[in-house]
């Protein structure tokens, strides 16, 4: 507390003296002289297109850019590592970064059972960990943290998307194609969930190995079910095996195929003649309007293919630590967070986006629909935007929440 | 309806033919793996990523060259082929005086490379690689909705293991190969070139990785990943069917493929470690596998 009035004492001198525009001079006091950010992906496996080196990607454009808006007097860095997918090499990874190389936040952090550990890490370490890529709504329930921000997307505003408007559309009895982890069952929890407040039925589910090689076997058991319905509650290599598959068994012909984590990187590894008409929630499409086009193109030319949500929400994480760093000049945790929570995100990813108690935060979802082939009328054109789903909407409301943070 | 163990029966003919399918691409993978053993005896690590190598060449010839499926069905493997004869002749010939550790740490290497190769060039989502003409459709066995493609599947790699086998146990030239194999030094004082005939086996074998890997391009996703996710179960199943058992590992692959399929439906979740534990009874029951030597 002393250290930290002697800063700001040291700092009203400085502005004092100088006289110049207040963002340049104010004294921030920083672990390590430097800010440290640590994005940690799956460099190398069936997640990595979704975050990995397009993660990486971002996160230096949002560090290059802000210091191109605000001229840091600090230094600011960025690392990188793989955490394979494993919550053990993850939380590893997070601790030796906080320990041994003074890292402040990190980000990205796909993959439920990684991102659930490296938040028990980041606790206990006091630093920040500002969640992009992971799904399970654990991570601002049961296992909410001070110090975690859950920042793209999570199962419930997935899974409510399409659970709500399909059920609705009289497509009510649901079979589940479930990746045997913490995401694919909290995926196909909170999907459920949604089927069940709007009058539908779940028929059935089957729980398959991450990475199966094939997915026939599990399309025949939901073929024979006769849901009207079948939701891929997986993800990356995953999704677009069982999307393949269901194509080839003639899945589509009676069934609809609900992808519960799609995104653009998946329609383009499968093309839009496998995969039109399918329909799912979206957090970010670079296609919306001048100001996603615009960082969008930004970002192709760095990295060669369009921004998944996660590649877009990395960046805006970024930025948006970085300024919450400026603003409050440390990056002491608990004042960083309480800047963050205080913050109203304005971007070209998220408009009027808040960072809850429980750490979640809200801004508007898509729900999408496939372009047909003809339809698209260049590459990486893919979406129908069949609905806006506003953000106190799109999330888990506060009175559901299980957090013990939230007060009721 | 009939039910079996509690599973409607339409359902458990189905499983059992899906099974069939993948237990085709065990049962080619296997069996280059075991020519490969039983003449070079290298562990030929490098197999899953020259199977990935195949179905990228079959995506790179159509979308670079417009070479189509069936052509690509002869020249992806043939490709293949000569780079596994390349790396046999410029690498892999000098370790077969030593440790079998040392040919498969070389060929652990080489598969590393030419994943990362294909992954930094392509990323790990994948390509799409559409099924031919002939093959769009499916056949309707009253049991089950069987696409064509996989019919298919399973009638070019029986084909394939059958001619694999018959050349090598029942033609002079497999007689040579064999000899060559059981004693390479008599083999030669013979005046029969063996350096030649080990080379053409290594380019054989991993041809056949080629063929399985074209074969898959249509029916799973062309990605730098897929020979990594199958090469573990194919190695467990050599070693089930005994290493360098030519029979073995054909009739092997083919029947894990089903006993795999089957878990899907009673227990999904194990399907992925059911080949292992049977692995683990087998070594225990009959160390050499079930169509293995004692040497």
């Amino acid at each position: 507390m002393k250290r930290r009035l002697m800063s700001v004492l040291v700092g009203a001198a400085m502005v004092s003296l100088a006289g110049a525009p207040a963002y340049a001079q104010k004294a921030v006091k920083l672990s390590g002289d430097m800010v440290k950010i640590g994005v940690l992906t799956d460099m190398s496996g069936v997640y990595s297109d979704l975050g990995g080196q397009g993660s990486v990607t971002a996160a230096q454009m949002a560090i290059d850019d802000f210091k191109a808006q605000a001229k840091p007097s600090w230094k600011i860095e960025l690392v990188y590592a793989d955490h394979q997918n494993k919550a053990d090499v993850g939380s590893n990874k997070a601790r030796e970064w906080y320990d041994t190389q003074g890292v402040d936040m990190i980000t990205d952090a796909l993959n439920s059972a990684v991102a659930l550990a490296v938040s028990k890490v980041t606790l206990e370490k006091k630093r920040v960990l500002i969640d992009t890529g992971a799904a399970s709504t654990r991570l601002t329930n049961e296992d909410c943290s001070p110090n975690t921000v859950h920042y793209v997307y999570d199962t419930y505003a997935l899974a409510n998307g399409p659970g709500k408007a399909i059920t609705k559309q009289g497509k009510d009895s649901w079979f589940f194609l479930t990746a045997d982890y913490a995401f694919g069952h909290s995926l196909e929890k909170d999907t459920s969930d949604a089927v069940k407040a709007n009058g539908g039925k779940v028929v059935g589910a089957v729980r398959h190995p991450l990475n199966a090689s094939d997915f026939s076997s599990f399309l025949l058991q939901a073929q024979s079910s006769k849901a009207k319905v079948v939701g891929l509650a997986n993800a990356g290599g995953d999704t677009i095996n069982s999307i393949k598959a269901a194509n080839e068994f003639g899945l589509t012909k009676s069934q609809t195929i609900v992808g519960l984590l799609t995104t653009i990187i998946d329609i383009h590894a499968l093309g839009l003649p496998t995969t039109q008409g399918m329909m799912f929630t979206e957090g970010f499409y670079w296609n919306l309007n001048s100001e996603t086009r615009e960082w969008s193109r930004r970002f192709f030319g760095k990295h060669k293919k369009m921004p998944s949500m996660l590649h877009a929400g990395t960046y805006s994480a970024v930025m948006t630590y970085l300024k919450a760093v400026q603003a409050t000049g440390t990056d002491e945790a608990d004042a960083v967070m309480k800047q963050l929570k205080a913050t109203t995100i304005n971007d070209f990813f998220a408009k009027g986006g808040k960072i809850r108690e429980d750490g979640r935060m809200v801004h508007d979802m898509y729900l999408v629909e496939v372009k047909k082939p003809a339809e698209s009328t260049e590459p990486w054109d893919y979406y129908h935007i069949k609905a806006v789903i506003p953000a106190n909407e799109a999330f888990q409301p506060m009175s559901l929440s299980r957090c013990p943070l939230v007060k009721k | 309806m009939t039910e079996i163990f509690g599973i409607p029966i339409q359902a458990f003919m189905g499983q059992l033919m899906l099974g069939l399918v993948n237990g085709s691409f065990y049962a080619m993978l296997s069996l280059g793996l075991a020519v490969i053993f039983g003449m070079l005896n290298i562990i030929n690590f490098a197999h899953g990523a020259l199977y990935m190598a195949g179905a990228m060449l079959a995506w790179m010839g159509l979308n670079y060259f417009g070479i189509g499926y069936w052509w690509s069905l002869l020249l992806a493997p043939l490709g293949v082929g000569i780079v596994g004869i390349v790396v046999e002749r410029s690498m892999l010939q000098w370790l077969y005086k030593l440790d079998h550790l040392y040919g498969l740490l070389l060929t652990f290497g080489l598969a590393l490379i030419l994943e990362g190769l294909f992954r930094d060039l392509y990323g790990v989502s994948g390509l799409p690689y559409s099924i031919p003409e002939e093959f769009v459709g499916a056949y309707n066995l009253g049991f089950m909705f069987l696409p064509k493609y996989r019919a298919w599947v399973i009638l070019a790699s029986l084909l394939v293991c059958f001619a694999t086998w018959f050349f090598i146990e029942k033609t002079p030239l497999g007689a040579y190969l064999r000899a060559a194999t059981e004693n390479p030094r008599l083999t030669q004082a013979f005046g029969i070139n063996v350096p030649l005939m080990v080379m053409l086996t290594y380019g054989f074998g991993v041809a056949l990785a080629g063929f399985a890997g074209v074969l898959a391009a249509p029916a799973m996703q062309v990605s730098p990943l897929m020979g990594s996710n199958l090469i573990i179960v194919v190695f467990a199943v050599v070693v089930i069917g005994g290493m360098g058992s030519i029979l073995g590992s054909i009739v092997t692959g083919l029947g894990l493929g089903v006993i795999e399929g089957l878990t899907k439906v009673f227990y999904p979740e194990a399907s992925s470690t059911v080949v292992f534990i049977i692995m683990a009874i087998v070594l225990l029951v009959r160390p050499a596998g079930l169509f293995g030597r004692e040497k």
